[in-house]
């Protein structure tokens, strides 16, 4: 059986990418953001998913106002990163995991919420960023992606109840997969900013950490959170936050909130991030401590090579 | 059809991306999406007037488009992801674009966002009837823009 271990929730800003495709990671600008991620992709290596499901928002990149679909799930075996008008960023392409994306997608169907497939799709940095802040920039991915975009352009998004829900159902259809896999569930953008007319550069911490706090704790009062609140209080573009709780609804009703990083601004936007792991995932995890032989060998073959470098 | 009226007209300073927006605005923004391709970009730049025929665009979206009114824009129905996309090809930063559509210099938009950014405070609704302390309702369409006025400089 294939389970959730754990959600992450993070912005996703594109000035973040645009400081690591121009290595400003050191300014202390950036430090201040970056830095707060460093445990981040600590945690992340030692829980080394088999499979990422990234759910995060399309910036007029691969959908523009022709097509605009509510949910779309990413089905295809890779998704090369988007042109967003400067060139695609520099990152690797992004592997799909066709197999659990196409389960998943018949699983949801079936329960009611009406996906849209996608079997070609480039990725933006709705998608790339928060994926640089946990695993780093590596040659390639260290695991397969599930991308699952969601409008939250063109109003109205789904609500957050929807989008709940919809996590349950992922959760649902991922327990029900043949394969034995852990997954861990990305839930992007936010958190309070607006970036659009006069009212721009709305920054409204209260309300962010009032939704960090009760995303652990209190996950279906966030569910009831009308767009109307979220776009007065957290900005127009703050209402991508209802992302989260696709996040959170694949989680556990009881999880350990494992770590939390929050800073004002990283360009128009409050950056908010947490990490959420599902206590089963302990006794999962009990399962697994003697390390499997070839980990073993390879770590032994490490210390021979170290030895006799010095 | 006169425009049907929304929960979220009250947010002052803000266009919401609506049904009705994006059916008004769809060639501001099929045009502005034409700007991902360089060849396009040329076009746009060597001839900007002549470009923006093939869009059928209304004489409003065209003008705004000639004079980079963002804020007009938006108001006929473009949307920020797009409208973006116009700055980017006259080589703005996003900062810029904001400075526009704030009114204000890049400096003192940077400075506000570092001071912690807009508050929400008096920036809720043009009726004030959100805003805690509603006896200081405001009216005025503009939000405000008092704390990074009324904060020191930091960093």
């Amino acid at each position: 059986m294939a389970r959730i271990i754990a959600g992450v929730a993070s912005s996703h800003v594109p000035a973040i990418g645009a400081a690591i495709d121009n290595k400003q990671t050191e300014e202390p600008y950036w430090k201040r953001v970056f830095s707060g991620f460093d445990k981040s992709k600590e945690w992340m290596a030692k829980t080394r998913p088999d499979v990422a499901i990234v759910v995060y928002n399309d910036h007029a990149s691969a959908f523009s106002v022709e097509i605009v679909p509510t949910f779309a799930l990413g089905c295809a075996a890779e998704f090369p990163p988007a042109d967003e008008g400067w060139g695609p960023r520099p990152v690797p392409v992004v592997k799909g995991h066709p197999e659990l994306a196409s389960h998943i997608a018949q699983s949801v169907i079936l329960d009611e919420f009406d996906l849209t497939i996608c079997n070609k799709m480039e990725v933006d940095h709705g998608l790339t960023v928060p994926m640089n802040l946990l695993f780093g920039s590596p040659k390639e991915w260290p695991c397969p992606v599930i991308p699952l975009a969601v409008n939250v352009v063109l109003y109205p998004p789904p609500t957050g109840h929807r989008c709940f829900m919809l996590g349950r159902a992922i959760r649902k259809a991922v327990e029900s997969y043949p394969g034995d896999l852990n997954v861990v569930i990305f839930g992007t953008g936010g958190m309070s900013h607006q970036i659009s007319g006069p009212r721009a550069g709305l920054i409204n911490s209260k309300f962010d950490k009032a939704f960090l706090d009760n995303l652990t704790k209190d996950p279906k009062k966030l569910t009831r959170i009308p767009h109307l609140e979220y776009m007065r209080e957290a900005g127009a573009e703050g209402i991508e936050m209802v992302m989260w709780l696709i996040m959170r609804g694949a989680l556990d009703d009881e999880v350990d909130e494992v770590y939390r990083f929050y800073t004002v601004p990283a360009s128009n936007t409050a950056v908010g991030h947490i990490i959420l792991e599902n206590r089963r995932r302990a006794a999962k995890k009990a399962k697994r401590v003697s390390p499997p032989k070839t980990k073993r060998a390879a770590h032994v073959a490490r210390q021979f090579v170290r030895r006799s470098a010095s | 059809m006169a425009r049907q009226a929304h929960d979220y007209d009250d947010i002052p300073g803000t266009y919401v991306f609506d049904a009705e927006k994006s059916r008004q605005g769809y060639p501001i923004n099929m045009f502005c999406m034409s700007l991902m391709k360089e060849e396009n970009r040329k076009a746009f730049k060597a001839n900007e007037a002549e470009y923006l025929k093939q869009w059928k665009l209304s004489p409003e979206q065209t003008q705004a488009i000639l004079k980079r009114d963002y804020n007009r824009m938006l108001e006929l129905g473009g949307n920020i992801y797009f409208t973006a996309k116009l700055g980017a090809t006259d080589g703005h930063s996003f900062r810029h674009l904001a400075a526009v559509m704030t009114g204000s210099t890049q400096e003192d938009y940077a400075a506000m966002m570092l001071a912690g950014g807009r508050s929400v405070e008096g920036n809720r609704s043009k009726s004030g009837r959100f805003d805690p302390k509603s006896s200081r309702a405001k009216k005025s369409k503009s939000p405000s823009n008092t704390r990074s006025k009324s904060r020191t400089k930091r960093g």
